[in-house]
């Protein structure tokens, strides 16, 4: 009797065996069907034409699809749920994709994690400084140190306003989009001490209505350039080119959509950190698990100037962004926040990337808004 | 026993003459053929839309299958993308049957899916998940339940549109959620995502061993035939239909028809309160802005098709699901943007509802043939 059982176990695991081989066989052309030289598979969390945080990663893309031996495959609107989790194994298991860009924010916890534990042998990027020690290796983040190029459009900006006052339209109180906010004020302080930025905060990161609503107040306050912080910059910069002002970007190039009123934008150079990366990989190399920069890595540009960019906008723009890339700080104290409450003390200064940076939570003196 | 019960059942029940009998089949026939036709012509117009495009309708419908339901991945894939679809179609199905049209069920979602986090949130640290995940669930049911319960007291007492009320509803449920997660429940060591604190590892709901589709799509099975029974085989439902289909009529019978429609609205937000749950405790771990993805949205497109079926939401949700899944294979080897997919299944919803003027025209099915 119980040699028959054993014999049935045996049958059992023999049985099972040959299931999971036939599971395996199955889907091993799939899984390789594109693996020649290395796949990358790029996520984006809107539509890449957005004007804005997508289409700044999409134009990579499309110049990653350049080098010989990468193949890209990319999908555009997909939710920061499980959705993301799926589309990220589909890629990996279909599309035999070696290294993934999760592009949006929401993605990383707990997806990219997820993921990264579960195919130790595909390299994950996610683009926002979220990596730390004790997450999986094969996990990392990279970003751009983008409030630098706002610097550059708020020096370009002081020079521009005539009213002395520059329009904001942000998305959410939080560090990133505040520490842009401070970076255009000090950077129109530095060519117009008289110039103040005034913000209106939507609530979140894509209510096209609610940001056309925001620009025409700001444009009706006296604001004669405007600028943002939103995920598609694309309702705030044609709806202040119709009112007749000037505009500075964010995020990607939005040019082509005020031919009269640009002056300049902040823009993300992704292209630089892919290629990067691209090139590590086919020598073999390790990435690293955490990548970020700015002016001086060529991780963020400006976007050429525009009509609305006078001689001496773009003069005081090109010196600056020469101190840029020398890593000249401009956060320097004595500076107040906007409630008067001193914030960095005079003598002292925070250099780019200085981790003090990244937990911005103040309007320096000279924004008209608040936080709460 | 069971045989003599049978026999009585069917000794009661009233004669079938052959006609009536072929009748009956005709009709469940014509009920399989009509939406079949549908969607084979939404099918073959898209194609054409394909054609035109320069694009191979072959190509693309075999990726369909294969991204949707070709592999065991896909079919996971698609199950999961199904799950929060059955329980969002039957907000939109149950108060159907009162003739009452709810389209805010993400509302009732994301409010289900916040309530289920702040409950658990101070009680992470010390309950155990024998306490804690039986409170998430009765805080989602219940918010839920009492969010568009209260469309239902608008409707009865008041006279306010239903369809439009749990539309504004929704807005300031996502008001509600972001005040509080941006607000008192915010998770202060994530500087750039408002969220809540997570629920805990141990709170979590697991996948059905053996995949990686969790134990939601077997409660929204459950649910789904539970409340067909509800709405067909018992006398709630029965009462419930007749207020549907003539509330003068309804009341004239003396029928408590503003406790059914109260009470039917209240199940649907409970439906849509506890799919927030699951999006909570079985994949975002946490509550934050990405649990409102649209799923309360494609619920409404899933309930209709199903033409407020409970029944027959299991099927359409699994067929979504597979579109939606397969949308992202689609996106990548085609080079196709997102908006395809949709595309197809917008074709395939105006489609379903042209034909429900061909119900009763065929005379094979045993209807009257010609116009009615």
């Amino acid at each position: 009797m119980s040699k028959f059982i054993m014999s049935r176990r045996k049958l059992l695991q023999g049985g099972a065996a040959l299931g999971a081989f036939g599971l395996a066989s199955g889907t091993m052309p799939i899984r390789f069907a594109r693996a020649d030289g290395l796949t990358i598979g790029i996520i984006y969390v809107g539509p890449r034409d957005d004007f804005g945080w997508n289409q700044a990663h999409a134009v990579a893309a499309k110049a990653l699809k350049d080098i010989p031996g990468v193949t890209v495959v990319e999908e555009e609107k997909v939710p920061e749920t499980d959705a993301v989790a799926k589309t990220m194994e589909s890629m990996i298991q279909l599309d035999g994709a070696n290294l993934v860009f999760a592009t949006s924010f929401g993605y990383y916890q707990p997806f990219v994690i997820d993921e990264a534990k579960k195919n130790p042998s595909v390299q994950f990027r996610h683009a926002a400084p979220l990596w730390k020690e004790g997450d999986p290796k094969n996990a990392g983040s990279y970003f751009g140190y983008l409030d630098q190029a706002h610097y550059i459009d708020g020096v370009a900006g002081g020079l521009s306003t005539k009213s002395n006052k520059i329009g904001f339209v942000a998305a959410k109180p939080i560090s990133s989009v505040l520490s842009n906010i401070n970076s255009v004020l000090l950077g129109a302080r530095k060519t117009n001490p008289n110039a103040t930025v005034q913000v209106i905060f939507t609530g979140d990161w894509s209510l096209p209505v609610r940001e056309a609503e925001a620009t025409n107040a700001l444009v009706d306050a006296g604001c004669d350039v405007i600028t943002c912080h939103v995920d598609s910059p694309k309702v705030v910069i044609s709806t202040a080119e119709g009112r007749g002002v000037k505009t500075l970007g964010h995020n990607a190039s939005q040019a082509p959509l005020a031919p009269k009123g640009f002056i300049t934008g902040a823009e993300y150079k992704w292209i630089t950190i892919y290629s990067q990366y691209a090139a590590t990989l086919s020598k073999g190399g390790t990435l690293p698990n955490m990548l970020a920069g700015g002016y001086d890595l060529d991780f963020v540009q400006n976007t050429p100037y525009g009509a609305g960019a006078t001689d001496a906008a773009k003069a005081a723009a090109d010196a600056a962004k020469v101190e840029m890339k020398a890593k000249k700080p401009y956060y320097v104290g004595p500076l107040k926040d906007n409630t008067g409450k001193e914030v960095i003390a005079a003598g002292q200064s925070h250099a780019p990337y200085d981790p003090w940076i990244d937990n911005i939570n103040f309007l320096a003196e000279g924004v008209i808004g608040s936080i709460t | 026993m069971a045989v003599t019960s049978d026999t009585k059942l069917a000794a009661e029940a009233p004669a079938l003459t052959g006609g009536d009998w072929l009748r009956r089949i005709g009709r469940s026939v014509e009920a399989v053929f009509i939406p079949a036709m549908a969607i084979v012509a939404s099918a073959l117009l898209f194609s054409l839309l394909l054609i035109i495009l320069g694009k191979s309708p072959q190509e693309f419908y075999e990726l369909l299958w294969r991204g949707g339901f070709g592999t065991s991945f896909s079919w996971q894939n698609t199950l999961v993308r199904a799950t929060p679809l059955i329980f969002t179609a039957l907000c939109v199905a149950v108060p159907a049957r009162l003739g009452m049209v709810i389209i805010g069920g993400e509302g009732a979602f994301v409010l289900g899916g916040f309530c289920a986090a702040a409950i658990a949130v101070p009680l992470v640290d010390w309950a155990s998940p024998w306490i804690v995940m039986p409170l998430m669930i009765v805080a989602a049911v219940v918010s839920g339940a009492v969010w568009i319960g209260f469309v239902g007291v608008l409707r009865y007492y008041r006279g306010v549109n239903e369809t439009i009320a749990s539309l504004l509803m929704y807005y300031i449920a996502v008001s509600i959620m972001n005040f509080f997660v941006e607000g008192p429940l915010r998770d202060l060591t994530n500087p750039n995502k408002p969220s809540t604190k997570p629920i805990g590892d141990a709170n979590m709901v697991g996948d059905i061993p053996g995949t990686e589709v969790h134990w939601g799509l077997i409660v929204g099975i459950v649910l789904a035939i539970a409340l067909w029974v509800l709405m067909n085989r018992t006398k709630f439902g029965f009462a419930a239909r007749i207020t549907g289909g003539n509330i003068r009529a309804a009341r004239a019978q003396g029928l408590p028809v503003g406790r059914l429609i109260v009470i039917s609205c209240a199940i649907a937000g409970a439906c849509a309160g506890l799919a927030g749950y699951f999006e909570v405790a079985a994949i975002q771990g946490r509550a934050n802005a990405s649990i409102a993805a649209g799923y309360g949205f494609t619920g409404i497109l899933v309930a209709f098709l199903a033409k407020q079926n409970p029944l027959a939401i299991i099927p359409v949700s699994i067929f979504l699901g597979g579109i939606a899944a397969a949308g992202g294979l689609i996106q990548r080897r085609m080079g196709m943007p997102d908006a395809t997919v949709q595309v197809l299944q917008g074709l395939m919803f105006v489609l379903l509802l042209v034909s429900e003027t061909f119900y009763g025209r065929f005379r094979i099915f045993g209807g009257k043939g010609g116009g009615r």
